[in-house]
């Protein structure tokens, strides 16, 4: 169950330019492990401990995760991280 | 649901907290008063950017009446903390640093002190008689020039961010957004026209009418009380935590009426001041109240900026590629709202080939704050009128290009993800069909511009509570600040679910210990996310009456059923009154939600404009505006909005600026100087509510108080250049401003 994962244009100097990555995992953590496993370095720009960083945002399939790293991932899904925001 | 099926939703009802606003009896902030209150004040920088070598408040302490004096040595050290914290991401040493300024003033009106003492008078005087000196230094008011190699540094530890990869030089730039897909080079390189502009913002302030207010005790039993004026009393409670370390459990926070916010009242300024003087003062309260002058130099505007936008597109209309620089100035501490400005700038368009640069630079400026769609506004100033001059190299119709490039459902925003159902097309066909767009427009040096304009929207945690009276009634209990008039909006959901009159729904916004935890009124989040946990509510409601209906009929529960507000079983029927005046154990309910299926909003506005080439005047002749607004639960609430929103608007648009000296002072703190729109200035805002509704709402909900600000500057713009032939790139356009341009242009009278 492969999940299409967008690497943030500031983080493609890890993977070398890759745009979009296939990598399994049942949570938005495991995705990141994954993704960490391929391109060393991707897991300390956008984890903080056991949490997303503040101010960086995982969207499923358009729809931003409530759940931070414990999102779970039941399909293959569509993966961003994106600045955090709310409004006024 | 169609909207045929709702009897209380799409209806204009009185609001419940009506009479008391328009008698003078609802409490705001400056109204609360508690036994042997002291009255505090801050003393404020009079330089952009200085060193504090030393402050002597032995003077102020001397004099008769002064019950305590603080600076930033009783602040706790918080560290390096970088948090969420409602609203948006701070770092918590840099909050603690605006409160009261550690070891820099970073602008003009940065707080340094304050006094709490027997009144107000002799609190203003020993603030005077606290004695700073300064070892002033370079300041930079300019985003571009901050960014300049030889820059006043502002902040010696601050690192350039890029979405969690951090710089290794000092730097004013605090943040680094990129958005990328496709390739730029070859969708400019099909394309067939291209424009290319570059455009400034100034800083703006939201503008609420009721400045900042807050009361504090700081209780002997470290209890910390606190009541204010703010969007979010839990946001409050948290801030206290953190800044003041101590438990979220020791600050009650009870939020006040609200006299607007519009993003300016999330954080806090006077709140842990007036704590840090309670403790001080022998644990007695303290109100801290600030003048406008206060509100304008001491807290958050929204940002200035430089932003360049160059677009392409083919004979046909058709958007070929995009890309953008935009540099927001955060004011003194990092958190300009550039990351939204990002996302807004060509939000509206379907785009394969895009990138956008956001930086958010610190400048001897106050600390910007969420204003209303934060960014939204300069981002759709600038691109709105690249689209509008592609229009007219093209030779298409405004409105017609927008329809052939517009995002639906599908499509992916600049920043990747996929929207969902969205009402662009809809909201354009209705602006398209108006009559305004078609009518005639006779006379000289009158125009009439268009713009489009895109916002996320945002959902949020919520809570809520209700509990059953005898009478039927019901008492609906919620956290969320009304600004707009939510109490309305989300009694009238109650209402619905539970078939009802909405007349029987009480509603009443408590404080922290009163309800369960709620995300402030921000983010046009709270009839959606609020929404969602009143309608939680009401099936919970309607659960526990039907198994006391069940027990009073002694029936299985399943045999029970329930349709607008009636219970019925085999032939025996009773009404939700009825029953209530029955129930033996009361019945109390909660709910708690996190909904993430807000759905963005987007709107289109026209305007009619003539202006007066010898002064330089825009006068507004007519105005439209025109929004998906997913289902309108109080459609006169909703109008509210859009002509709220694009009110202000106008002001950021045409007049209003922070104006500063050679020095770095702000020489405008005063509304005679500081110019907004008056009932004077503006015509009768004519509003269509396009109503697509929100697949991730029970009622269709979406987020409505936001984006109605973002089209306006943009559609003036437009309007003016249609009734000069000048194209204005630099807001506000003033008369001043306008005129000199009409002048470089000899455009004549």
């Amino acid at each position: 169950m492969p999940h299409d994962v967008w690497i943030p244009p500031v983080h493609r100097d890890l993977t070398h330019g890759v745009e979009r990555v296939a990598v399994d995992g049942s949570t938005i953590g495991a995705v990141i492990e994954a993704l960490d496993a391929q391109f060393p370095g991707l897991a300390a720009r956008l984890t903080d401990g056991d949490r997303l960083r503040p101010g960086i945002a995982a969207a499923v399939n358009g729809v931003v995760a409530s759940r931070g790293l414990r999102q779970k991932l039941t399909d293959a899904s569509e993966i961003h991280f994106v600045p955090a925001m709310a409004g006024g | 649901m169609t909207s045929s099926q709702y009897k209380v939703i799409g209806s204009r009802p009185l609001r419940p907290d009506g009479v008391d606003k328009v008698t003078g009896r609802a409490v705001y902030g400056a109204d609360v008063k508690l036994p042997g209150m002291l009255h505090g004040k801050i003393l404020r920088s009079p330089h952009a950017h200085a060193r504090i070598v030393s402050i002597d408040v032995s003077a102020a302490q001397a004099l008769p009446g002064v019950r305590a004096v603080v600076t930033a040595r009783e602040l706790p050290s918080v560290g390096d903390t970088v948090t969420d914290l409602g609203e948006s991401v701070v770092n918590l040493r840099y909050m603690s640093n605006n409160i009261l300024a550690h070891d820099k003033v970073l602008y003009h009106g940065h707080a340094i002190a304050a006094v709490a003492a027997d009144n107000p008078h002799i609190a203003e005087e020993a603030a005077r008689l606290i004695k700073v000196t300064y070892e002033v230094l370079p300041h930079v008011l300019d985003g571009r020039a901050a960014m300049a190699a030889n820059a006043p540094i502002l902040l010696p530890d601050l690192r350039t961010n890029e979405l969690g990869k951090q710089g290794s030089s000092q730097t004013n730039v605090a943040e680094h957004i990129r958005h990328q897909r496709g390739d730029l080079a070859a969708g400019f390189a099909a394309a067939d026209v291209i424009v290319e502009r570059e455009f400034h913002t100034a800083t703006v302030h939201q503008g609420y009418v009721e400045p900042h207010a807050a009361v504090a005790l700081w209780n002997e039993d470290d209890q910390i009380l606190v009541w204010c004026s703010t969007q979010g009393s839990f946001g409050v409670q948290e801030q206290m935590a953190e800044l003041l370390q101590v438990p979220p459990s020791r600050v009650v926070v009870t939020p006040t009426e609200i006299g607007g916010g519009f993003g300016g009242k999330n954080s806090v300024y006077l709140e842990p001041v007036a704590a840090l003087l309670s403790r001080k003062a022998g644990h007695r309260p303290v109100k801290m109240t600030m003048t406008r002058a206060e509100v304008l130099f001491g807290t958050g505007p929204t940002s200035g900026s430089y932003i360049r936008v160059k677009m392409g597109a083919t004979r046909d209309g058709t958007l070929t590629a995009a890309e953008a620089e935009m540099i927001y100035e955060a004011g003194a501490f990092p958190g300009s709202p550039v990351g939204a400005g990002c996302g807004v700038l060509f939000g509206p368009y379907k785009l394969e080939n895009v990138q956008v640069d956001g930086y958010d630079v610190v400048v001897n400026r106050p600390k910007s704050a969420a204003y209303r769609a934060p960014g939204g506004t300069n981002a759709a100033f600038a691109a709105e009128a690249v689209v509008d001059e592609l229009t007219e190299k093209l030779g298409i119709d405004p409105i017609a290009f927008r329809l052939h490039n517009a995002v639906r459902e599908g499509d992916r925003r600049a920043d990747g993800p996929e929207l969902p159902r969205i009402g662009f097309i809809e909201t354009l066909e209705a602006a398209r069909d108006h009559a305004h767009y078609s009518a005639p427009l006779p006379g000289k040096q009158r125009g009439r511009g268009v713009a489009a304009g895109f916002w996320f929207n945002w959902g949020g945690k919520s809570s809520a509570s209700a509990s059953v009276n005898a009478d039927g009634t019901v008492n609906l209990v919620e956290g969320s600040t009304d600004i707009g008039g939510s109490r309305a909006s989300l009694a009238m959901q109650l209402a619905e679910t539970l078939g009802i009159p909405y007349a029987d729904i009480r509603p009443q916004v408590v404080g922290t210990a009163g309800v369960g935890y709620n995300e402030g009124t921000y983010g046009s989040r709270t009839t959606f996310s609020t929404g969602w946990a009143v309608y939680e509510l009401g099936k919970k409601i309607l659960d526990e009456m039907r198994q006391r209906a069940a027990t009073h009929w002694d029936v299985p529960v399943d045999g029970v059923t329930v349709q607008d507000g009636t219970f019925a079983h085999n032939g025996d029927s009773m009404s939700f009154r009825e029953l209530a005046g029955q129930l033996e154990v009361p019945v109390s309910v909660s709910a708690s939600v996190f909904p993430s299926g807000f759905g963005p909003s987007f709107a289109v506005h026209i305007v009619d404009v003539e202006v007066d080439v010898e002064t330089g005047k825009v006068e507004i002749l007519r105005y439209t505006a025109v929004q998906d607004v997913g289902k309108a639960i109080h459609p006169a609430y909703v109008e509210g909005q859009l002509q709220g929103g694009a009110a202000q608007g106008v002001g950021w648009a045409l007049n209003e600026e922070y104006v500063y000296d050679d020095k770095g002072r702000l020489v405008n703190a005063s509304l005679l100087d500081y110019r907004m729109p008056t009932a004077l200035d503006l015509p009768m805002i004519d509003t269509v509510l396009v109503e697509v509704a929100n697949p991730g709402h029970p009622y269709g909900v979406r987020g409505v108080g936001e984006v109605p600000i973002v089209p306006p500057a943009a559609a003036l713009a437009n309007a003016i250049y249609q009734a000069t032939g000048v194209r204005m790139t630099e807001l506000p356009m003033s008369p001043a401003r306008v005129s000199a341009a009409l002048l470089a242009a000899a455009v004549p009278a």
